[in-house]
């Protein structure tokens, strides 16, 4: 079947309007993707048909509910081809996911063993673990970035040694786009029996994982930028390894059994699901992910390769217009400054246009430390965006460089 | 020399007078260019504004009975914005500007326009110099 993106993006009515006079051209999807129809309708469906609280409930509603959500469950395990469904485990987000495994942590690495991260992570996959080390005593190491903005893994073997108890870090880059080179990674950690973890936020959109192929211990993934509701982090971890770690948070359905003075907790995933779950938002990340697959997730990646390299092309002749981060291996993220024009002041004047970018610091201080900038403007692409929006981004680009200079 | 009053229907005329955002923009940004900035030394850690997206510098003098403002920022719509805040407030008495209407905003269609993060750093501006020149007024 061909990509027709006119047709698709029938399916998000929330690109057809217009801002400051404008069209609106979203171009901010690394942050948080929009929401297809499907993806409503599910919510609604739910609320106007089948909202009841879970697992608890012998009544019909409540059993609908129940049954909506755990096939969720079953459908994220085969997306990502997990061993089994209790290995799903939904969070708040990506960083509570990152956060539940680093408190989980806390007992078993040890003083003397390290900690390794990139320079290239977002705060949510650093600030978790310079906490775990600041418990733990444990030291904390990252592999630098080049120029490329791609890792540099020369001396793998000094980073990743005996006493590298966990690694951990992203797929895709938020900041830079670079797709960096994960199973290089997870085989070193795991020659040397270390946890792993991998934060999926940046390629769950674009990529096909497998985790048993990987085999990776722990995947985390983010409704939002998934084209599902906000508010839902998807946890994957081994059985085994989900089974080691104490719960993160106390609570309801995380238990089995509670008198007053000691509780004994419930197998996964309910483990580590305290309260009550984000119910409408796993039925409508149900809905995103049938979505997504049935437009085939490498049709998506191949459209927005296309997209990247026709908007690298256009925006090159701009003067003072350079690329922060130009890897080979590179995930439709272009983040980019103008010479003599601060990020900001583009992000206003594209605004102002109606095309809506990030700019600023993507949550990576240390990456635009590392290239020396205050930050960057990023465009970043979906399965929804066109060429046309290309090109008027690259004319609403133009004319900002032209009022700033 | 006008008045802060006099000076705010200025910028509120000449706000008027320009239809488009995207000139209001460039008038702005017209007049951080032409904004005297401070001297690299100058722009000491603790003139930085807090609540603003991009970093904005701001110097205090008393003069007389006045308060006299310097700024500076590295992104230039920031500049532009300081540097209409000190046309206005620059050089006029401190216990006018600590007590100053500041409606003209408003007026201006420049609160409604800013996203909330920019109209926030435009009022953390706005409070340094009224902070300033309470302590200034005594």
């Amino acid at each position: 079947m061909a990509y027709n993106v006119h047709d698709i993006r029938a399916q998000f009515p929330i690109l057809n309007q217009t801002i400051h006079g404008h069209p609106l051209v979203y171009l901010d999807n690394a942050a948080t993707s929009q929401k297809p129809l499907a993806v409503i309708n599910a919510i609604s469906d739910y609320y106007l048909n089948y909202n009841a609280n879970v697992h608890r409930g012998v009544h019909t509603l409540s059993q609908r509910a129940t049954d909506g959500m755990e096939s969720v469950r079953e459908q994220v395990r085969a997306h990502i081809n997990a061993k089994e469904a209790a290995e799903i485990i939904f969070t708040r987000g990506i960083t509570d996911s990152i956060n539940t495994i680093a408190f989980g942590l806390s007992s078993i690495v040890k003083k003397g063993q390290n900690v390794v991260i990139t320079e290239m992570e977002h705060h949510s996959n650093i600030v978790p673990w310079q906490m775990l080390c600041e418990r733990t005593g444990a030291e904390l190491r990252y592999f630098p970035v080049n120029a490329q903005g791609e890792l540099v893994i020369n001396d793998v073997d000094t980073i990743i040694d005996e006493d590298t108890a966990v690694v951990s870090f992203n797929h895709i880059s938020n900041a830079l786009g670079t797709i960096n080179p994960v199973q290089l990674l997870l085989k070193k950690a795991q020659s040397v029996g270390a946890w792993t973890l991998v934060d999926g936020a940046q390629s769950g959109p674009h990529a096909m994982v497998d985790v048993q192929d990987w085999g990776v211990d722990f995947f985390t993934l983010s409704s939002h930028k998934m084209y599902g509701p906000t508010g839902l982090g998807i946890l994957y971890g081994k059985r085994e390894r989900l089974e080691a770690l104490p719960p993160y948070q106390g609570g309801g359905e995380m238990i089995e059994t509670v008198t007053m003075e000691k509780s004994s907790y419930a197998g996964i995933p309910h483990k580590f699901e305290a309260g009550t779950p984000h119910i409408e938002g796993i039925i409508g990340f149900g809905a995103a992910l049938t979505f997504v697959n049935e437009l085939g997730i490498e049709n998506i990646a191949a459209h927005e390769a296309e997209l990247l390299a026709y908007a690298v092309e256009q925006c090159s002749p701009i003067e003072g217009f350079r690329i922060i981060g130009d890897s080979m291996h590179k995930a439709s993220v272009l983040s980019f400054v103008v010479d003599g024009t601060h990020p900001y002041d583009l992000g206003v004047l594209l605004d102002q246009q109606g095309v809506a970018i990030r700019t600023g610091q993507h949550c990576t201080q240390p990456i635009m430390d590392a290239f020396c900038v205050t930050g960057t403007a990023r465009a970043s692409f979906a399965l929804y965006n066109t060429k046309e929006e290309v090109d008027l981004f690259k004319a609403a680009l133009e004319k900002a460089v032209n009022m700033l200079k | 020399m006008s008045s802060i009053q006099e000076k705010q229907q200025v910028l509120i005329d000449d706000f008027d007078f320009i239809e488009e955002w995207m000139d209001k923009y460039n008038h702005i940004i017209e007049m951080g260019k032409s904004m005297t900035t401070l001297s690299e030394e100058e722009k000491e850690e603790d003139l930085l504004v807090k609540g603003c997206q991009s970093k904005v510098w701001l110097k205090a003098e008393k003069k007389g009975d006045n308060v006299v403002f310097k700024a500076d920022a590295d992104a230039i719509i920031a500049k532009g914005i300081v540097a209409m805040l000190i046309d206005v407030f620059s050089d006029q008495p401190a216990k006018e500007v600590a007590h100053a209407d500041l409606s003209f905003l408003e007026k201006m269609g420049l609160k409604d326009h800013l996203s909330p993060t920019r109209a926030n750093g435009l009022m953390s501006m706005i409070t340094q110099m009224k902070y300033y020149a309470l302590v200034f007024a005594g």
